[in-house]
């Protein structure tokens, strides 16, 4: 696939690792904000190509694994509720709630379905007149322009069985409280490359400045990722901390503007719990006053929900990189994929799930 | 946190009122809303997450990383093997 | 035995049987009154028409004896084929209930003689598809030189089914001599690869509702016992046979290593995806190890066989894009691991159930 392939290549990332190597002189703790780089980076063994100087931390850009328990249960809720037809990302169908999950509730009968896109689940409404179709909107910026854009010819269609539950999230918000967490270990992060594409770049340089952290916008091939790691490595060494946009062909400063404006139109922020982080300050979108009538919190009456979660998840610290998935002590025992205690064991791009799947608990076992 | 994949815009139409178009990924094709690239033209490459084109790939700037990354290791490597050459001269090696 | 179509076309499908005051199948053609044999003796038999099953017996007997006179053993297997839809680019749930029943007794080194066939048919499926099924099963039986012997048919009330379900069941014969298993797999035997994986169950992927997408990929759904067949006149006691069915290669490989309590390494660039197989796998975010496959086998074998089994396993139609997916070592007992493109490695573990798209 072309743009795709090219970041692949094995001989061009043994020379952006020696570049790196070449580069540091002394420890660096690197974040990259998104799960999905994550995910590309345990599945390619990037980390392990690195010098031991960088560490990187995996931080809490899985929507997967942030979405609060809360909503979680109400998703649960309704999907029970025989009128509905509940449309998901696959991801989201194992992700434990206090009791369940999207598949036990399937399993007893109710419509769980999972959608590519949220214009599908726009397709089932106009296709099922007499059901309820509720949507799990669920993602952060890069995300939300689709889930707006659902909502948008919804409401313009007058598809009065539509409705969504929001829970999106931000990244900016979300870097800023890492960096005022206590412990914070930090040294600089690797933006999200796709965020960036619909929000451009121009959120990051207060950032930047105020944190005097440097803040490198990174794609999600192997190349890509090396490339945003040698770039960060060297502003670090080099005492700089500024934002660099190491994926310029997709990214850009302003970013997309027509994204930008339709979710002003259809989103208004909010304070936003995260799930084991807590609340973020402006971190997150709901439904703005125009498509409350969307809501399907307000629609099926589910917001008196207590939620319990496992004593045993250390999640919250996992997401905030002060504990590596696997010194969790319920890491590989009372928690796997199989049996998650919290999402960030659950999603592949989660980083309990990714060091798990990658066999990281046997690290200083010295089987692998 | 966003999976998103670049493929090639084989056709443009108009769904309900709504920019849509086929766009080509390595061979599969599916039918993407283009609404939130209006400039967007047949044959230009884009990034394509949950069913949305959100963004136009740059070809200019593509090209222009490759290039960076074929030098900067080339440059490289040419150092250390100056490096490796004076440390060689420096020490009673096989001037090889 | 390439698929023409991927989905077939049922406007001009005219069926055989005298059935036409019931052009969907009702609860009576699983009563065993006139109605199922009208089923029988118009849909049935035509379609799998063979001298054992002719004699409508409530079993088929079987003569062996010359099979076994020589030291050969039977084999038996049986499978259940729930696919949904029925119909897919490349195949069908005939081809699939055939296959995957051969290829079962196949990968114990069997050569099969019969199936049998037993269908659960809901109320209201249309007797023109369900024609098509047995049609698509009788073609796979013929190609895969297997008759089906005996077979039954119920059919559920509306709502209690998925149109039709297929239990197969086979009877296979191990010639004297085939040892598949009878050596244990050991650090330095070498895992073999058919071919590209993950055909089927993208084909699958490419029309199921929500994710559907247009593509030229189809289910590689084929019978393997002939590649078997050719591979064990190169070694007779290839240490494992496995296909790689649900769950993918990930599966096989992590049971494999599971058996034989050793590790398994595979190299990611040996690893033959089709492009657009990995193209769908890229949009969709899902990981080709963990695809389906339908006509594929993993084989271990030892290490001084493997340029003899790997030729003739390129010589055969199902095995022209074979090759060494990695080795059996010493080292991390029962994991599998693959050392990636770009020179890391990571654990490929099992996964644990359905594979999702992702959006992240």
């Amino acid at each position: 696939m072309k743009h795709l392939t090219e970041y692949r290549d094995a001989e061009q990332a043994r020379r952006l690792v020696a570049e790196i190597g070449r580069v540091v002189t002394r420890p660096w703790a690197i974040m990259e904000v998104c799960g999905g780089q994550t995910h590309s980076i345990i599945r390619n063994g990037i980390d392990q190509l690195l010098p031991p100087e960088v560490e990187m931390i995996h931080g809490p850009g899985c929507p997967v694994c942030v979405t609060p328990l809360e909503v979680i249960d109400r998703a649960l809720a309704i999907a029970a509720d025989p009128r509905v037809i509940f449309c998901s990302f696959g991801d989201m169908l194992r992700v434990p709630g206090s009791r369940e999950n999207l598949f036990a509730v399937k399993g007893r009968g109710g419509d769980v379905r999972v959608v590519y896109s949220p214009l599908d689940a726009v397709k089932l409404a106009r296709q099922h007149p007499d059901r309820e179709v509720v949507f799990l909107a669920i993602g952060f910026e890069t995300t939300a322009p689709a889930n707006a854009m659902a909502v948008k010819l919804a409401k313009r269609e007058g598809l009065r069985n539509f409705s969504m539950l929001v829970s999106h999230v931000l990244v900016p918000p979300a870097i800023h409280a890492i960096m005022r967490s206590p412990g914070n270990r930090v040294n600089a992060f690797l933006a999200a490359g796709h965020v960036c594409s619909v929000m451009g770049t121009w959120q990051y340089p207060p950032l930047a400045d105020r944190f005097r952290v440097p803040i490198v916008i990174t794609g999600f091939e192997p190349l890509d990722l090396l490339d945003g790691i040698r770039r960060t490595v060297l502003q670090l060494e080099q005492g700089r901390h500024e934002v660099e946009n190491a994926y310029a062909r997709v990214v850009s400063e302003r970013g997309n503007e027509a994204a930008q404006a339709v979710i002003a139109e259809v989103f208004t922020p909010q304070d936003r719990a995260w799930r084991g982080i807590g609340v973020i300050p402006g971190s997150g979108w709901s439904l703005s006053a125009d498509y409350r009538d969307f809501d399907a919190e307000e629609r099926f009456a589910v917001s008196g929900i207590t939620t319990t979660e496992s004593p045993l998840c250390r999640s919250g610290e996992v997401l905030k990189g002060t504990l590596k998935p696997n010194q969790c002590p319920a890491f590989g025992k009372e928690c796997t994929p199989r049996r998650p205690l919290g999402a960030t064991m659950v999603s592949g791009e989660g980083a309990c799930a990714a060091y798990y799947n990658a066999g990281r608990f046997l690290e200083g076992s010295g089987t692998a | 946190m966003c999976l998103a994949v670049p493929g090639q815009v084989e056709s443009i139409h108009e769904e309900n009122g709504t920019r849509m178009g086929r766009v080509n990924f390595g061979g599969v094709v599916k039918e993407i809303c283009l609404a939130y690239l209006p400039d967007i033209l047949v044959g230009d490459y884009t990034i394509v997450h949950v069913g949305f084109a959100i963004s136009k790939i740059d070809e200019a700037s593509a090209q222009a990383t490759l290039r960076t990354f074929a030098e900067l290791g080339l440059l490289e490597e040419g150092l250390e093997e100056l490096r490796a050459g004076d440390e060689v001269d420096g020490a009673l090696a096989d001037p090889t | 035995m390439k698929h023409q179509h991927s989905i077939p076309d049922f406007s001009n499908f005219t069926c055989p049987a005298p059935l036409r005051d019931y052009p969907h199948v009702i609860l009576g053609h699983g009563g065993g009154g006139a109605l199922s044999h009208e089923l029988i003796e118009g849909i049935f038999l035509p379609a799998f028409s063979n001298p054992l099953l002719d004699r409508l017996g409530d079993s088929a007997v079987l003569d062996v004896a010359a099979e076994l006179a020589g030291g050969g053993r039977l084999a038996i297997s049986t499978d259940s084929y729930v696919v949904r839809p029925l119909f897919f680019p490349g195949g069908s749930i005939g081809d699939l209930a055939v296959n995957g029943t051969v290829n079962d007794l196949a990968m114990s080194g069997a050569m099969p003689l019969c199936l049998t066939a037993g269908f659960i048919i809901e109320e209201g499926f249309p007797v023109a598809e369900l024609a098509a099924v047995v049609d698509a099963m009788a073609k796979a039986a013929r190609a895969a030189g297997v008759r089906i012997v005996t077979g039954d048919t119920k059919v559920v009330e509306r709502g209690h089914g998925d149109g039709v379900y297929i239990n197969t069941a086979g009877i296979g014969f191990v010639p004297p001599g085939v040892a598949v298993g009878a050596v244990p797999i050991c650090a330095g035997d070498v895992v073999l690869l058919s071919g590209t994986i993950g055909d089927h169950g993208m084909a699958i992927m490419s029309v199921r509702e929500g994710l559907a997408f247009e593509s030229q990929i189809e289910s590689d759904s084929a019978p393997l016992h002939g590649l078997v067949a050719a591979m064990l006149v190169e070694c007779s006691d290839i240490r494992m046979l496995r296909d790689p069915t649900r769950g993918g290669v990930a599966t096989s490989l992590n049971e494999i290593a599971g058996l034989a309590s050793c590790g398994i390494e595979i190299d990611e660039s040996a690893v033959p995806v089709s492009a657009h197989v990995a193209s769908a796998c890229e949009i969709l975010g899902l990981d080709p190890l963990l695809v389906a496959n339908e006509g594929k086998l993993l084989a271990v074998v030892p290490a001084e066989a493997v340029g003899r089994v790997l030729a003739a396993m390129q010589g055969h139609e199902h095995g022209r894009q074979a090759v060494v997916l990695g080795r059996v070592v010493a080292g991390h007992p029962r994991l599998v691991v693959m050392r990636t493109a770009v020179g890391g490695t990571r654990v490929i573990p099992m996964p644990i159930g359905e594979q999702l798209p992702r959006i992240c």
